[in-house]
């Protein structure tokens, strides 16, 4: 895949992912004349067109056009399939998905993308495996966010497949206390594993 | 998870903005905010303040500020500044920056990184935005993490050794064996990635594609694993297992059994099992099935496969989701030349989506339907297709006309079918044809004779009704000129004739000639047929030298000539008119050596006469041009053409003035046919050694001008390439070469070359000719020099 845009229906857009090194002015100018060709598409029209020298691959979700550029010996179809793919996983992401969700959220709309497509190419075929990678990596972003001091040791935390973590703020002491938990155990039931982070 | 909401509330602010101006400020504001807390040291707030930048940079305002603020948070020991760090280095960084070189340090180190996920963020980076010299400074690396134990860190490995793969074609080499072990994973990630190298390092370097073939089987393996294993709820998409691994692989099969024999009968049970277990009802299926149909009709799959992968095809034809339909035909397209009697079946289907809705599937089908006609299935395809034409949409109507027209000419049944379906083309679509079909279809008729009668009528119907197109009125014109009295004989037996009266052909003429929406070419058709006509009618020939003479201060200068020429065909020159203006003789057509004309009758016809004058003034464009032209130059009777193909070169030797002096134009004229154009100029060998030969023959033009034409021939063994000659002459004496023949001399005289070199020499000094040659031989450069004293042939 060469690029993918997400534009909405009065042209703006919403997403977008170059995986070929272009200028600034040039990727304007790509994006300009791409969202007008493919807004000027009727409805029932093939998903499917040539422009200049490449293969783009369309599909309309409510209001969102989700637009892919792929060469020329890429399949169509299986396009298609990942653009579904990435709509259902922005779907269970952010539960019921709609155009505002990705405005407001648009860097989260990245990391999922970059979850499942790597180098313009699939990295993970399992809908599961990749939506646990994005909450674990959410999960780490927000001991980060939350955190009120310089550093954080990293070898406290663990990272592992099966385990959470999450933690406590302690607000008189500044604190940072670190609990685990299995993944066969609910939230509740957390096991404390002491680490207390100094700050 | 707590979105970040001071971004939230800036995309707020910026969304209530009603006008773009008001935008524009609040933009403004928000990036002074923003500077000014980059120059701030660390504070919590900085991944909120470069999210904020992105999106900035999203909506279209420059952002470039932000390019070291990114490469700061990604050397950042925090996950979710080194998070929305690298996010903005893919988003604000591209290869070509200079700031990009900067981060390559910290991606090194995050690429060692004991947390997976910070490993997993430089990876995807440098899978997108890495340059080459990122890519060769880090490959090392990205190898080692391959044979990791980890899998979510392994196939982002591979996907990004991918990238470096096609950004530095040689380090391929390093990861094909760790590319041969990852085919051992369970894993579908890697797996998955696995193949997509795999495929890279096949398609950039044979001797790799070679060694890969080995791994045939281990692919047939994994595939019918995922087809004939049970539900797996992890990979499956509407019923089918893992498609995206399915296509992956099946491409890479593709590849390795394209010209290999024991590669491709390995595969071919599999892509048979595939191809008629996969349930198609789903796109997802069809996805699957479509790559199967291309990798079998890509490699050397035995008959009975490629005739089930033609009939998917034939299937997906039919069926109701377009984007099929438009997927059937690209690949039949690339399959017309080779199994046509297979794509033949489905004529009928690839036709009727000429009618589709879709301008897309409308081209396709176009495509495939002109490649699909043949001598059975001319009358019925072109009838179809002249359907198309009238609602086709406007961009491919070129491509449509072009295609009846080599369509027609190649399978045409009767003359007569030919003349009606390129009448019928220029009717729905004259706009859009080549400049060469007037010439081609004029040449057409002419040789039709029996249907002149015909044809004339029809071209006067179609004139009479419609004169907008103006290929279609530049046809008629030129008929009604030649063939007029048959159509004012009022009687024919291949169609109704019309009955008409002199007067009214002269309207029809007259209509054109005075309309506005006739170009200067038409104009200059409907006047030589007025002219015409007077010799082939009786009554109104004033009406006609009328016509002629307002035409003689006409604006147009090509009009005015025309005018007064024929003006002086009437005074001076009458009792010549009837010989002049005679009938057309049939036109040969791409005879290359047809520069001195034929003389096809004896009496001076308008043809050889504008042969000469023409051959004279052009002397030599390359042959290839020359019979495109010669049909033109015949059209073209007396004057300089309007037809931009024509170079009039400096030293013209019958300059033809276009201040109207017609009497003198025409005495030039018939003067230029005394000397015979048949007979050859006496030539003399100049030069020869090492088997080239060059000959010069000369052909005194007129007082001062010469015609001087250079012949080479190479009689040795060996072939002679970059032939070129260079002339010098007297100071005094202009000189003009013309373009030569071919620049290359094959073996033992095989071909010859030649050039004509144009003299003006109006100080009448003593001509001499100083020539060099020059070639290059079995790689070697060869130069010489002769000097020609006196020319051969000067009386």
């Amino acid at each position: 895949m060469q690029f993918m845009l997400l534009f909405s229906r009065q042209g703006k857009l919403r997403l977008q992912k170059w995986y070929v090194p272009l200028s600034d002015k040039e990727k304007k100018k790509i994006t300009r004349e791409l969202v007008q060709t493919v807004l000027a598409r009727k409805p029932k029209m093939c998903s499917f067109l040539e422009w200049r020298d490449l293969k783009i691959v369309y599909k309309r979700y409510a209001s969102l056009y989700f637009c892919c550029a792929i060469e020329d010996q890429d399949n169509e179809l299986i396009t298609l399939e990942i653009i579904h793919r990435y709509v259902e996983l922005l779907d269970k992401y952010f539960g019921s998905v709609c155009e505002l969700d990705i405005i407001f959220n648009f860097e989260k709309a990245y990391f999922i993308l970059d979850e499942f497509l790597l180098g313009g190419e699939a990295q993970e075929t399992s809908k599961k495996n990749v939506l646990k990678a994005i909450e674990q990596a959410d999960l780490l972003q927000e001991i980060f966010e939350r955190a009120s001091f310089q550093h954080l040791l990293w070898d406290s935390i663990i990272t592992h497949h099966d385990i959470h973590v999450t933690f406590l703020r302690i607000p008189k002491k500044q604190r940072l206390l670190a609990a685990s938990w299995r993944k066969s155990d609910s939230h509740k039931n957390a096991l404390l594993l002491c680490s207390s982070l100094a700050s | 998870m707590s979105p970040s909401v001071p971004l939230q509330e800036m995309i707020r602010a910026i969304r209530s903005a009603r006008t773009q101006c008001e935008e524009r400020g609040v933009i403004q504001r928000e990036c002074a905010a923003i500077r000014a807390q980059f120059r701030q040291t660390d504070n919590g707030g900085r991944s909120h303040n470069l999210a904020k930048l992105l999106y900035v940079h999203m909506l279209g305002y420059p952002a470039h500020f932000g390019q070291m603020e990114c490469v700061r948070m990604i050397a950042s020991p925090r996950y979710s500044e080194k998070r929305v760090g690298y996010l903005g280095a893919m988003m604000l960084l591209d290869e070509k920056q200079d700031a990009s070189l900067l981060i390559t340090n910290s991606i090194k180190n995050d690429l060692s990184h004991s947390n997976q996920y910070v490993q997993s963020l430089a990876l995807c980076t440098l899978a997108c935005m890495g340059s080459a010299e990122m890519c060769r400074d880090l490959a090392p690396e990205i190898d080692r993490l391959l044979q990791s134990a980890n899998s979510y860190i392994k196939k982002k490995a591979a996907l990004c050794a991918v990238h470096i793969v096609r950004k530095v074609q040689d380090l391929g080499e390093l990861f094909i064996p760790a590319a041969r072990s990852l085919l051992s994973e369970k894993n579908h990630g890697v797996l998955h990635g696995a193949v997509v190298l795999i495929t890279e390092l096949c398609e950039r370097n044979p001797e790799t594609l070679k060694r890969f073939r080995k791994t045939v089987p281990d692919l047939v393996q994994i595939m019918k694993g995922l087809i004939i294993s049970g539900y797996s709820p992890e990979h499956d998409v509407s019923g089918i297992s893992d498609p995206f691994l399915q296509v992956r692989i099946l491409r890479l099969l593709r590849i390795l059994g394209r010209n290999s024999e024991s590669a491709s009968d390995a595969m071919n049970d599999l892509l048979a099992q595939v191809a008629t277990n996969t349930d198609s009802t789903k796109t997802v299926g069809n996805a699957v099935l479509y790559e199967t149909v291309l990798t079998v009709l890509d490699i050397k799959s035995e008959s009975g496969l490629r005739v089930l992968a033609v009939n998917i095809l034939g299937r997906f034809l039919l069926n109701s989701d377009r984007n099929i339909r438009y997927i059937a035909m690209t690949s039949l397209q690339k399959i017309v030349g080779t199994d046509h009697n297979a794509v033949q079946r489905h004529r009928g289907t690839i036709v009727d989506c000429l009618k589709d809705q879709d301008a897309s599937v409308k081209r396709r089908a176009l495509e495939l339907s002109l490649a699909l006609v043949s001598a059975s299935n001319i009358r019925s395809m072109i009838k179809e297709l002249l359907l198309f034409l009238s609602s086709c949409p406007p961009e491919l109507k070129a491509q449509a006309t072009s295609g009846i027209f080599i369509a027609a000419e190649r399978y045409a049944p009767s003359k007569r079918w030919h003349i009606d379906t390129i009448l019928h083309v220029l009717t729905t679509a004259g706009g859009d044809v080549r400049d060469e079909t007037v010439p081609n279809l004029i040449h057409l008729i002419t040789n039709a004779s029996e249907l002149h009668c015909y044809t004339v009528h029809k071209l006067y119907r179609a004139l009479v009704t419609d004169i907008s197109q103006q290929s279609l009125v530049q046809v008629a014109c030129w008929c009604i000129g030649e063939y007029g009295d048959l159509l004012l004989k009022g009687e024919c037996q291949e169609t109704e004739p019309v009955q008409v009266s002199e007067d009214d052909v002269l309207d029809a003429l007259e209509t054109v000639l005075q309309s506005h929406m006739s170009s200067s070419t038409t104009r200059g058709f409907a006047l030589t047929a007025t002219m015409k006509l007077s010799t082939r009618i009786t009554d109104n020939v004033d009406r006609i030298r009328s016509i002629v003479s307002i035409y003689g201060s006409c604006i147009d200068v090509e009009l005015q000539q025309r005018a007064v020429e024929y003006n002086a065909l009437f005074k001076k020159y009458d009792h010549m008119r009837a010989a002049v203006l005679e009938r057309m003789p049939l036109m040969e057509r791409n005879s290359s050596g047809n520069t001195n004309g034929e003389a096809t009758a004896e009496t001076i016809t308008e043809t050889n006469s504008s042969k000469v004058t023409q051959e004279d003034r052009v002397p030599a464009p390359p042959p290839q041009q020359q019979p495109a032209k010669q049909t033109y130059d015949l059209l073209d009777l007396l004057g300089g053409s309007s037809e931009p193909l024509q170079q009039i070169p400096a030293a013209q030797t019958l300059p033809i003035n276009t201040s109207g002096s017609a009497g003198g134009d025409l005495l030039d004229l018939l003067g230029g046919l005394e000397p015979s154009p048949a007979t050859p100029a006496p030539s003399v060998t100049v030069y020869e050694k090492d088997g080239v030969t060059l000959t010069l023959s000369c052909e005194q033009q007129s007082d001062s001008s010469l015609a001087v034409t250079l012949t080479a021939t190479n009689a040795s063994e060996s072939d002679i390439s970059g032939f070129t000659l260079q002339a010098a002459v007297p100071k005094s004496v202009q000189l003009n070469m013309k373009a030569p023949s071919r620049d290359s001399l094959p073996a033992r005289g095989a071909a010859q070359m030649t050039q004509l070199v144009m003299l003006n020499n109006p100080n009448k000094v003593n001509l001499k000719m100083r020539i060099r040659i020059s070639y290059t031989r079995q790689g070697s450069a060869f130069q010489d020099m002769v000097q020609v004293d006196s020319l051969p042939g000067l009386s």
